[in-house]
């Protein structure tokens, strides 16, 4: 059974009178332990599929199972509940709760997933020695680097051991040596049997990834397997 | 929960002037009914000291408003009742603790260069006993003195006061109404009834004494009124139909006659104090009260904006795996925090008030246990009900354009 499967994936925005198909008809399925990347310029729809793909947004047409379960008709409490023990975020600008240390931004997903206190904590620096930031536990978000941010967010989509990790763009905002830097993590994470979706529109960073899916105007143009440049 | 409490605690601490400025409404109205309240209660107490200090069985017999050629003259002002009634009344009722008749005017009482104008009554012993009155120096006048119109004055906390200062008064001679006369005692203060009046600017000489010297009144053993006690609080409505009838025997009033007297009850009187008492500070604490809601709206306000402010923390925070009913707690504990924090604010604000407005302006304040808690039970029900609207709102927040929002 496939971590992800996608059969004939819809969504349409309506914007006034006219009906814009971001998607249309996407199909494609991702096995435990790969590593993917997605590719395509703004608007090609990759950014609607990535929604889709952590259980934000519900697809209009066609069927979207995630870890044998169809995420089509739940209830947005239950697909809060999927994506607490099924994915982990990175995001392009972090996404850190600026109030609260690295420990504490780690240790939030745990929270929702109703881990007892004592729990959480060794868990959570588990995590973050696991990034390499071990020595920054109780730094706030704006006194650390965007690389240690980034690993921050990495920390806390590893804390709750779930097998996808969901990065949308994470090189965007940081320098080359940096993304560098980031982009190893993702791979020794997918050594490690962590499944990993990426979204980029950088073919230096989507070099990463053993598969790149490519997208335009809502379809997917080109699915390639080759072995990673890692 | 506790981490929750935390959260709610750290995000109302970044933005200390503003959560202090939300709960300034909170503060206010909790503080404002804290002190009314206590106004309120003050006043009501201060009525209870006031009936158990000066008699709470009290019946007060006046003469009735006597007709004259069918024109009704003023109550009390006919001279219908007589020391034989009140000797009557002492002997032959059962469930009187006292009796005692009156007469009374306001008179210059001097001493020296010394003066003072107060109202004297001429009564017998029993009126220190029925008036709840306590010796501070010297002693009561006795019956047989009160019979024989001795020449001795008991005298008020006030008027010993005013015409002695610190000298000690018993023993000393005044003159009243150019009659000299000796002061054997001066009563315990009592101070000031509920409406301000000085219950210790008072004077009391025997009964004969003040009919013979004192005030020279037309009839010959008229009184003025004539006080009495009930053995007890419960005894009361039967005492006061045991005077009705016995006074009504000596006059020879058939069934239907109307009576030439009055009989008053004191407990009832206060009672009627009592409530308009009540009265005002449910008023006051319904004003009181609006401010609460204006508060809570404050609160419906800030909590609005800090939603929208947030909305990416919410988004982050439902990408991870917050439910809608997380974020519905998170920011309802938040409301339900500042509410709560004024209102305890607001509930030491009241007490403070309460304790300068008793310094500042003599009313007496009561904080009671119950008002305590009951506007520390508004103020989180406030801080609910408003607070309910702005975490559902927060809850109901799509997390993509959530986490889109900058």
């Amino acid at each position: 059974m496939s971590l992800i499967e996608a059969r004939g994936i819809v969504k349409v925005y309506q914007t006034g009178d006219v009906g814009l198909r971001a998607l249309d008809g996407v199909s494609f399925a991702i096995e435990r332990g790969e590593f993917v990347s997605i590719m395509g310029h703004s608007g090609s729809g990759k950014s609607t599929m990535m929604n889709i793909l952590g259980c934000l947004d519900v697809p209009d047409e066609g069927e979207y199972e995630l870890d044998g379960r169809s995420v089509g008709g739940l209830s947005g409490d239950d697909r809060a509940r999927i994506r607490n023990t099924t994915i982990g975020f990175v995001f392009q600008g972090f996404n850190l709760l600026p109030r609260a240390t690295a420990l504490e931004n780690v240790e939030l997903p745990l929270v929702y997933a109703r881990v007892p206190a004592r729990e959480r904590r060794p868990r959570a620096l588990a995590a973050l020695e696991r990034v390499g930031l071990s020595e920054r536990t109780s730094h706030r978000p704006n006194q650390l680097s965007g690389g240690q941010q980034q690993r921050v967010a990495i920390a806390r989509a590893l804390v709750g051991e779930t097998p996808l990790i969901l990065a949308d763009e994470p090189t965007g905002n940081l320098d080359t040596a940096t993304s560098t830097e980031i982009m190893e993590l993702f791979t020794s994470l997918n050594r490690a049997d962590k499944t990993i979706v990426l979204v980029t529109h950088e073919p230096d960073v989507a070099a990463y990834s053993s598969r790149t899916i490519r997208f335009q105007d809502g379809r997917v143009i080109a699915d390639e397997r080759g072995a990673s440049r890692v | 929960m506790f981490e929750l409490l935390r959260t709610a605690i750290r995000s109302l601490a970044s933005n200390k002037a503003r959560s202090l400025l939300t709960m300034l409404g909170i503060i206010i109205g909790v503080a404002a009914v804290i002190a009314m309240v206590a106004i309120g209660a003050g006043a009501s107490r201060s009525i209870q000291q006031f009936i158990s200090g000066v008699g709470a069985n009290i019946l007060i017999i006046m003469p009735g408003a006597p007709s004259v050629g069918g024109v009704r003259q003023q109550a009390g002002s006919g001279a219908t009742l007589t020391t034989e009634d009140a000797e009557a009344l002492r002997d032959e009722a059962w469930t009187l603790a006292g009796v005692a008749p009156e007469v009374f005017g306001r008179v210059q009482l001097v001493y020296g260069s010394m003066n003072w104008s107060t109202m004297v009554t001429g009564s017998t012993e029993d009126i220190f006993s029925i008036r709840e009155w306590r010796i501070d120096e010297g002693r009561f006048f006795f019956d047989e003195e009160a019979r024989s119109g001795a020449k001795v004055v008991v005298i008020g906390a006030t008027v010993a006061k005013n015409l002695f200062g610190e000298e000690s008064a018993v023993g000393k001679v005044i003159r009243v109404r150019n009659a000299p006369v000796e002061v054997i005692g001066v009563l315990a203060a009592k101070g000031q009834t509920p409406w301000g009046q000085d219950q210790d600017d008072t004077a009391f000489v025997p009964f004969a004494t003040a009919q013979r010297s004192l005030f020279r009144r037309g009839i010959a053993n008229s009184v003025q009124r004539i006080t009495v006690a009930a053995v007890d609080g419960d005894s009361i409505p039967e005492a006061e139909r045991e005077v009705s009838a016995i006074l009504r025997q000596r006059r020879r009033l058939e069934d239907g006659e109307e009576s030439d007297f009055d009989v008053r009850n004191m407990a009832e009187m206060l009672d009627a104090a009592a409530q308009s008492t009540r009265v005002m500070s449910l008023l006051l604490g319904a004003v009181a009260s609006v401010s609460l809601l204006v508060g809570g709206i404050g609160i419906m306000n800030i909590m609005l904006v800090s939603v929208t402010e947030r909305t990416r923390e919410i988004g982050i925070r439902m990408a991870i795996g917050a439910r809608g009913s997380d974020i519905r707690t998170q920011f309802l504990l938040e409301a339900l925090l500042l509410s709560v924090a004024g209102g305890i604010l607001g509930i030491g604000l009241g007490a403070s008030a309460s304790r300068v407005i008793t310094s500042l302006l003599g009313w007496p304040t009561v904080i009671s246990a119950g008002s305590v808690v009951l506007a520390f039970v508004f103020s989180a029900l406030v801080g609910v009900f408003f607070g309910f609207y702005p975490a559902w709102k927060a809850s109901l927040l799509n997390p993509i354009e959530a986490l889109r929002y900058e």
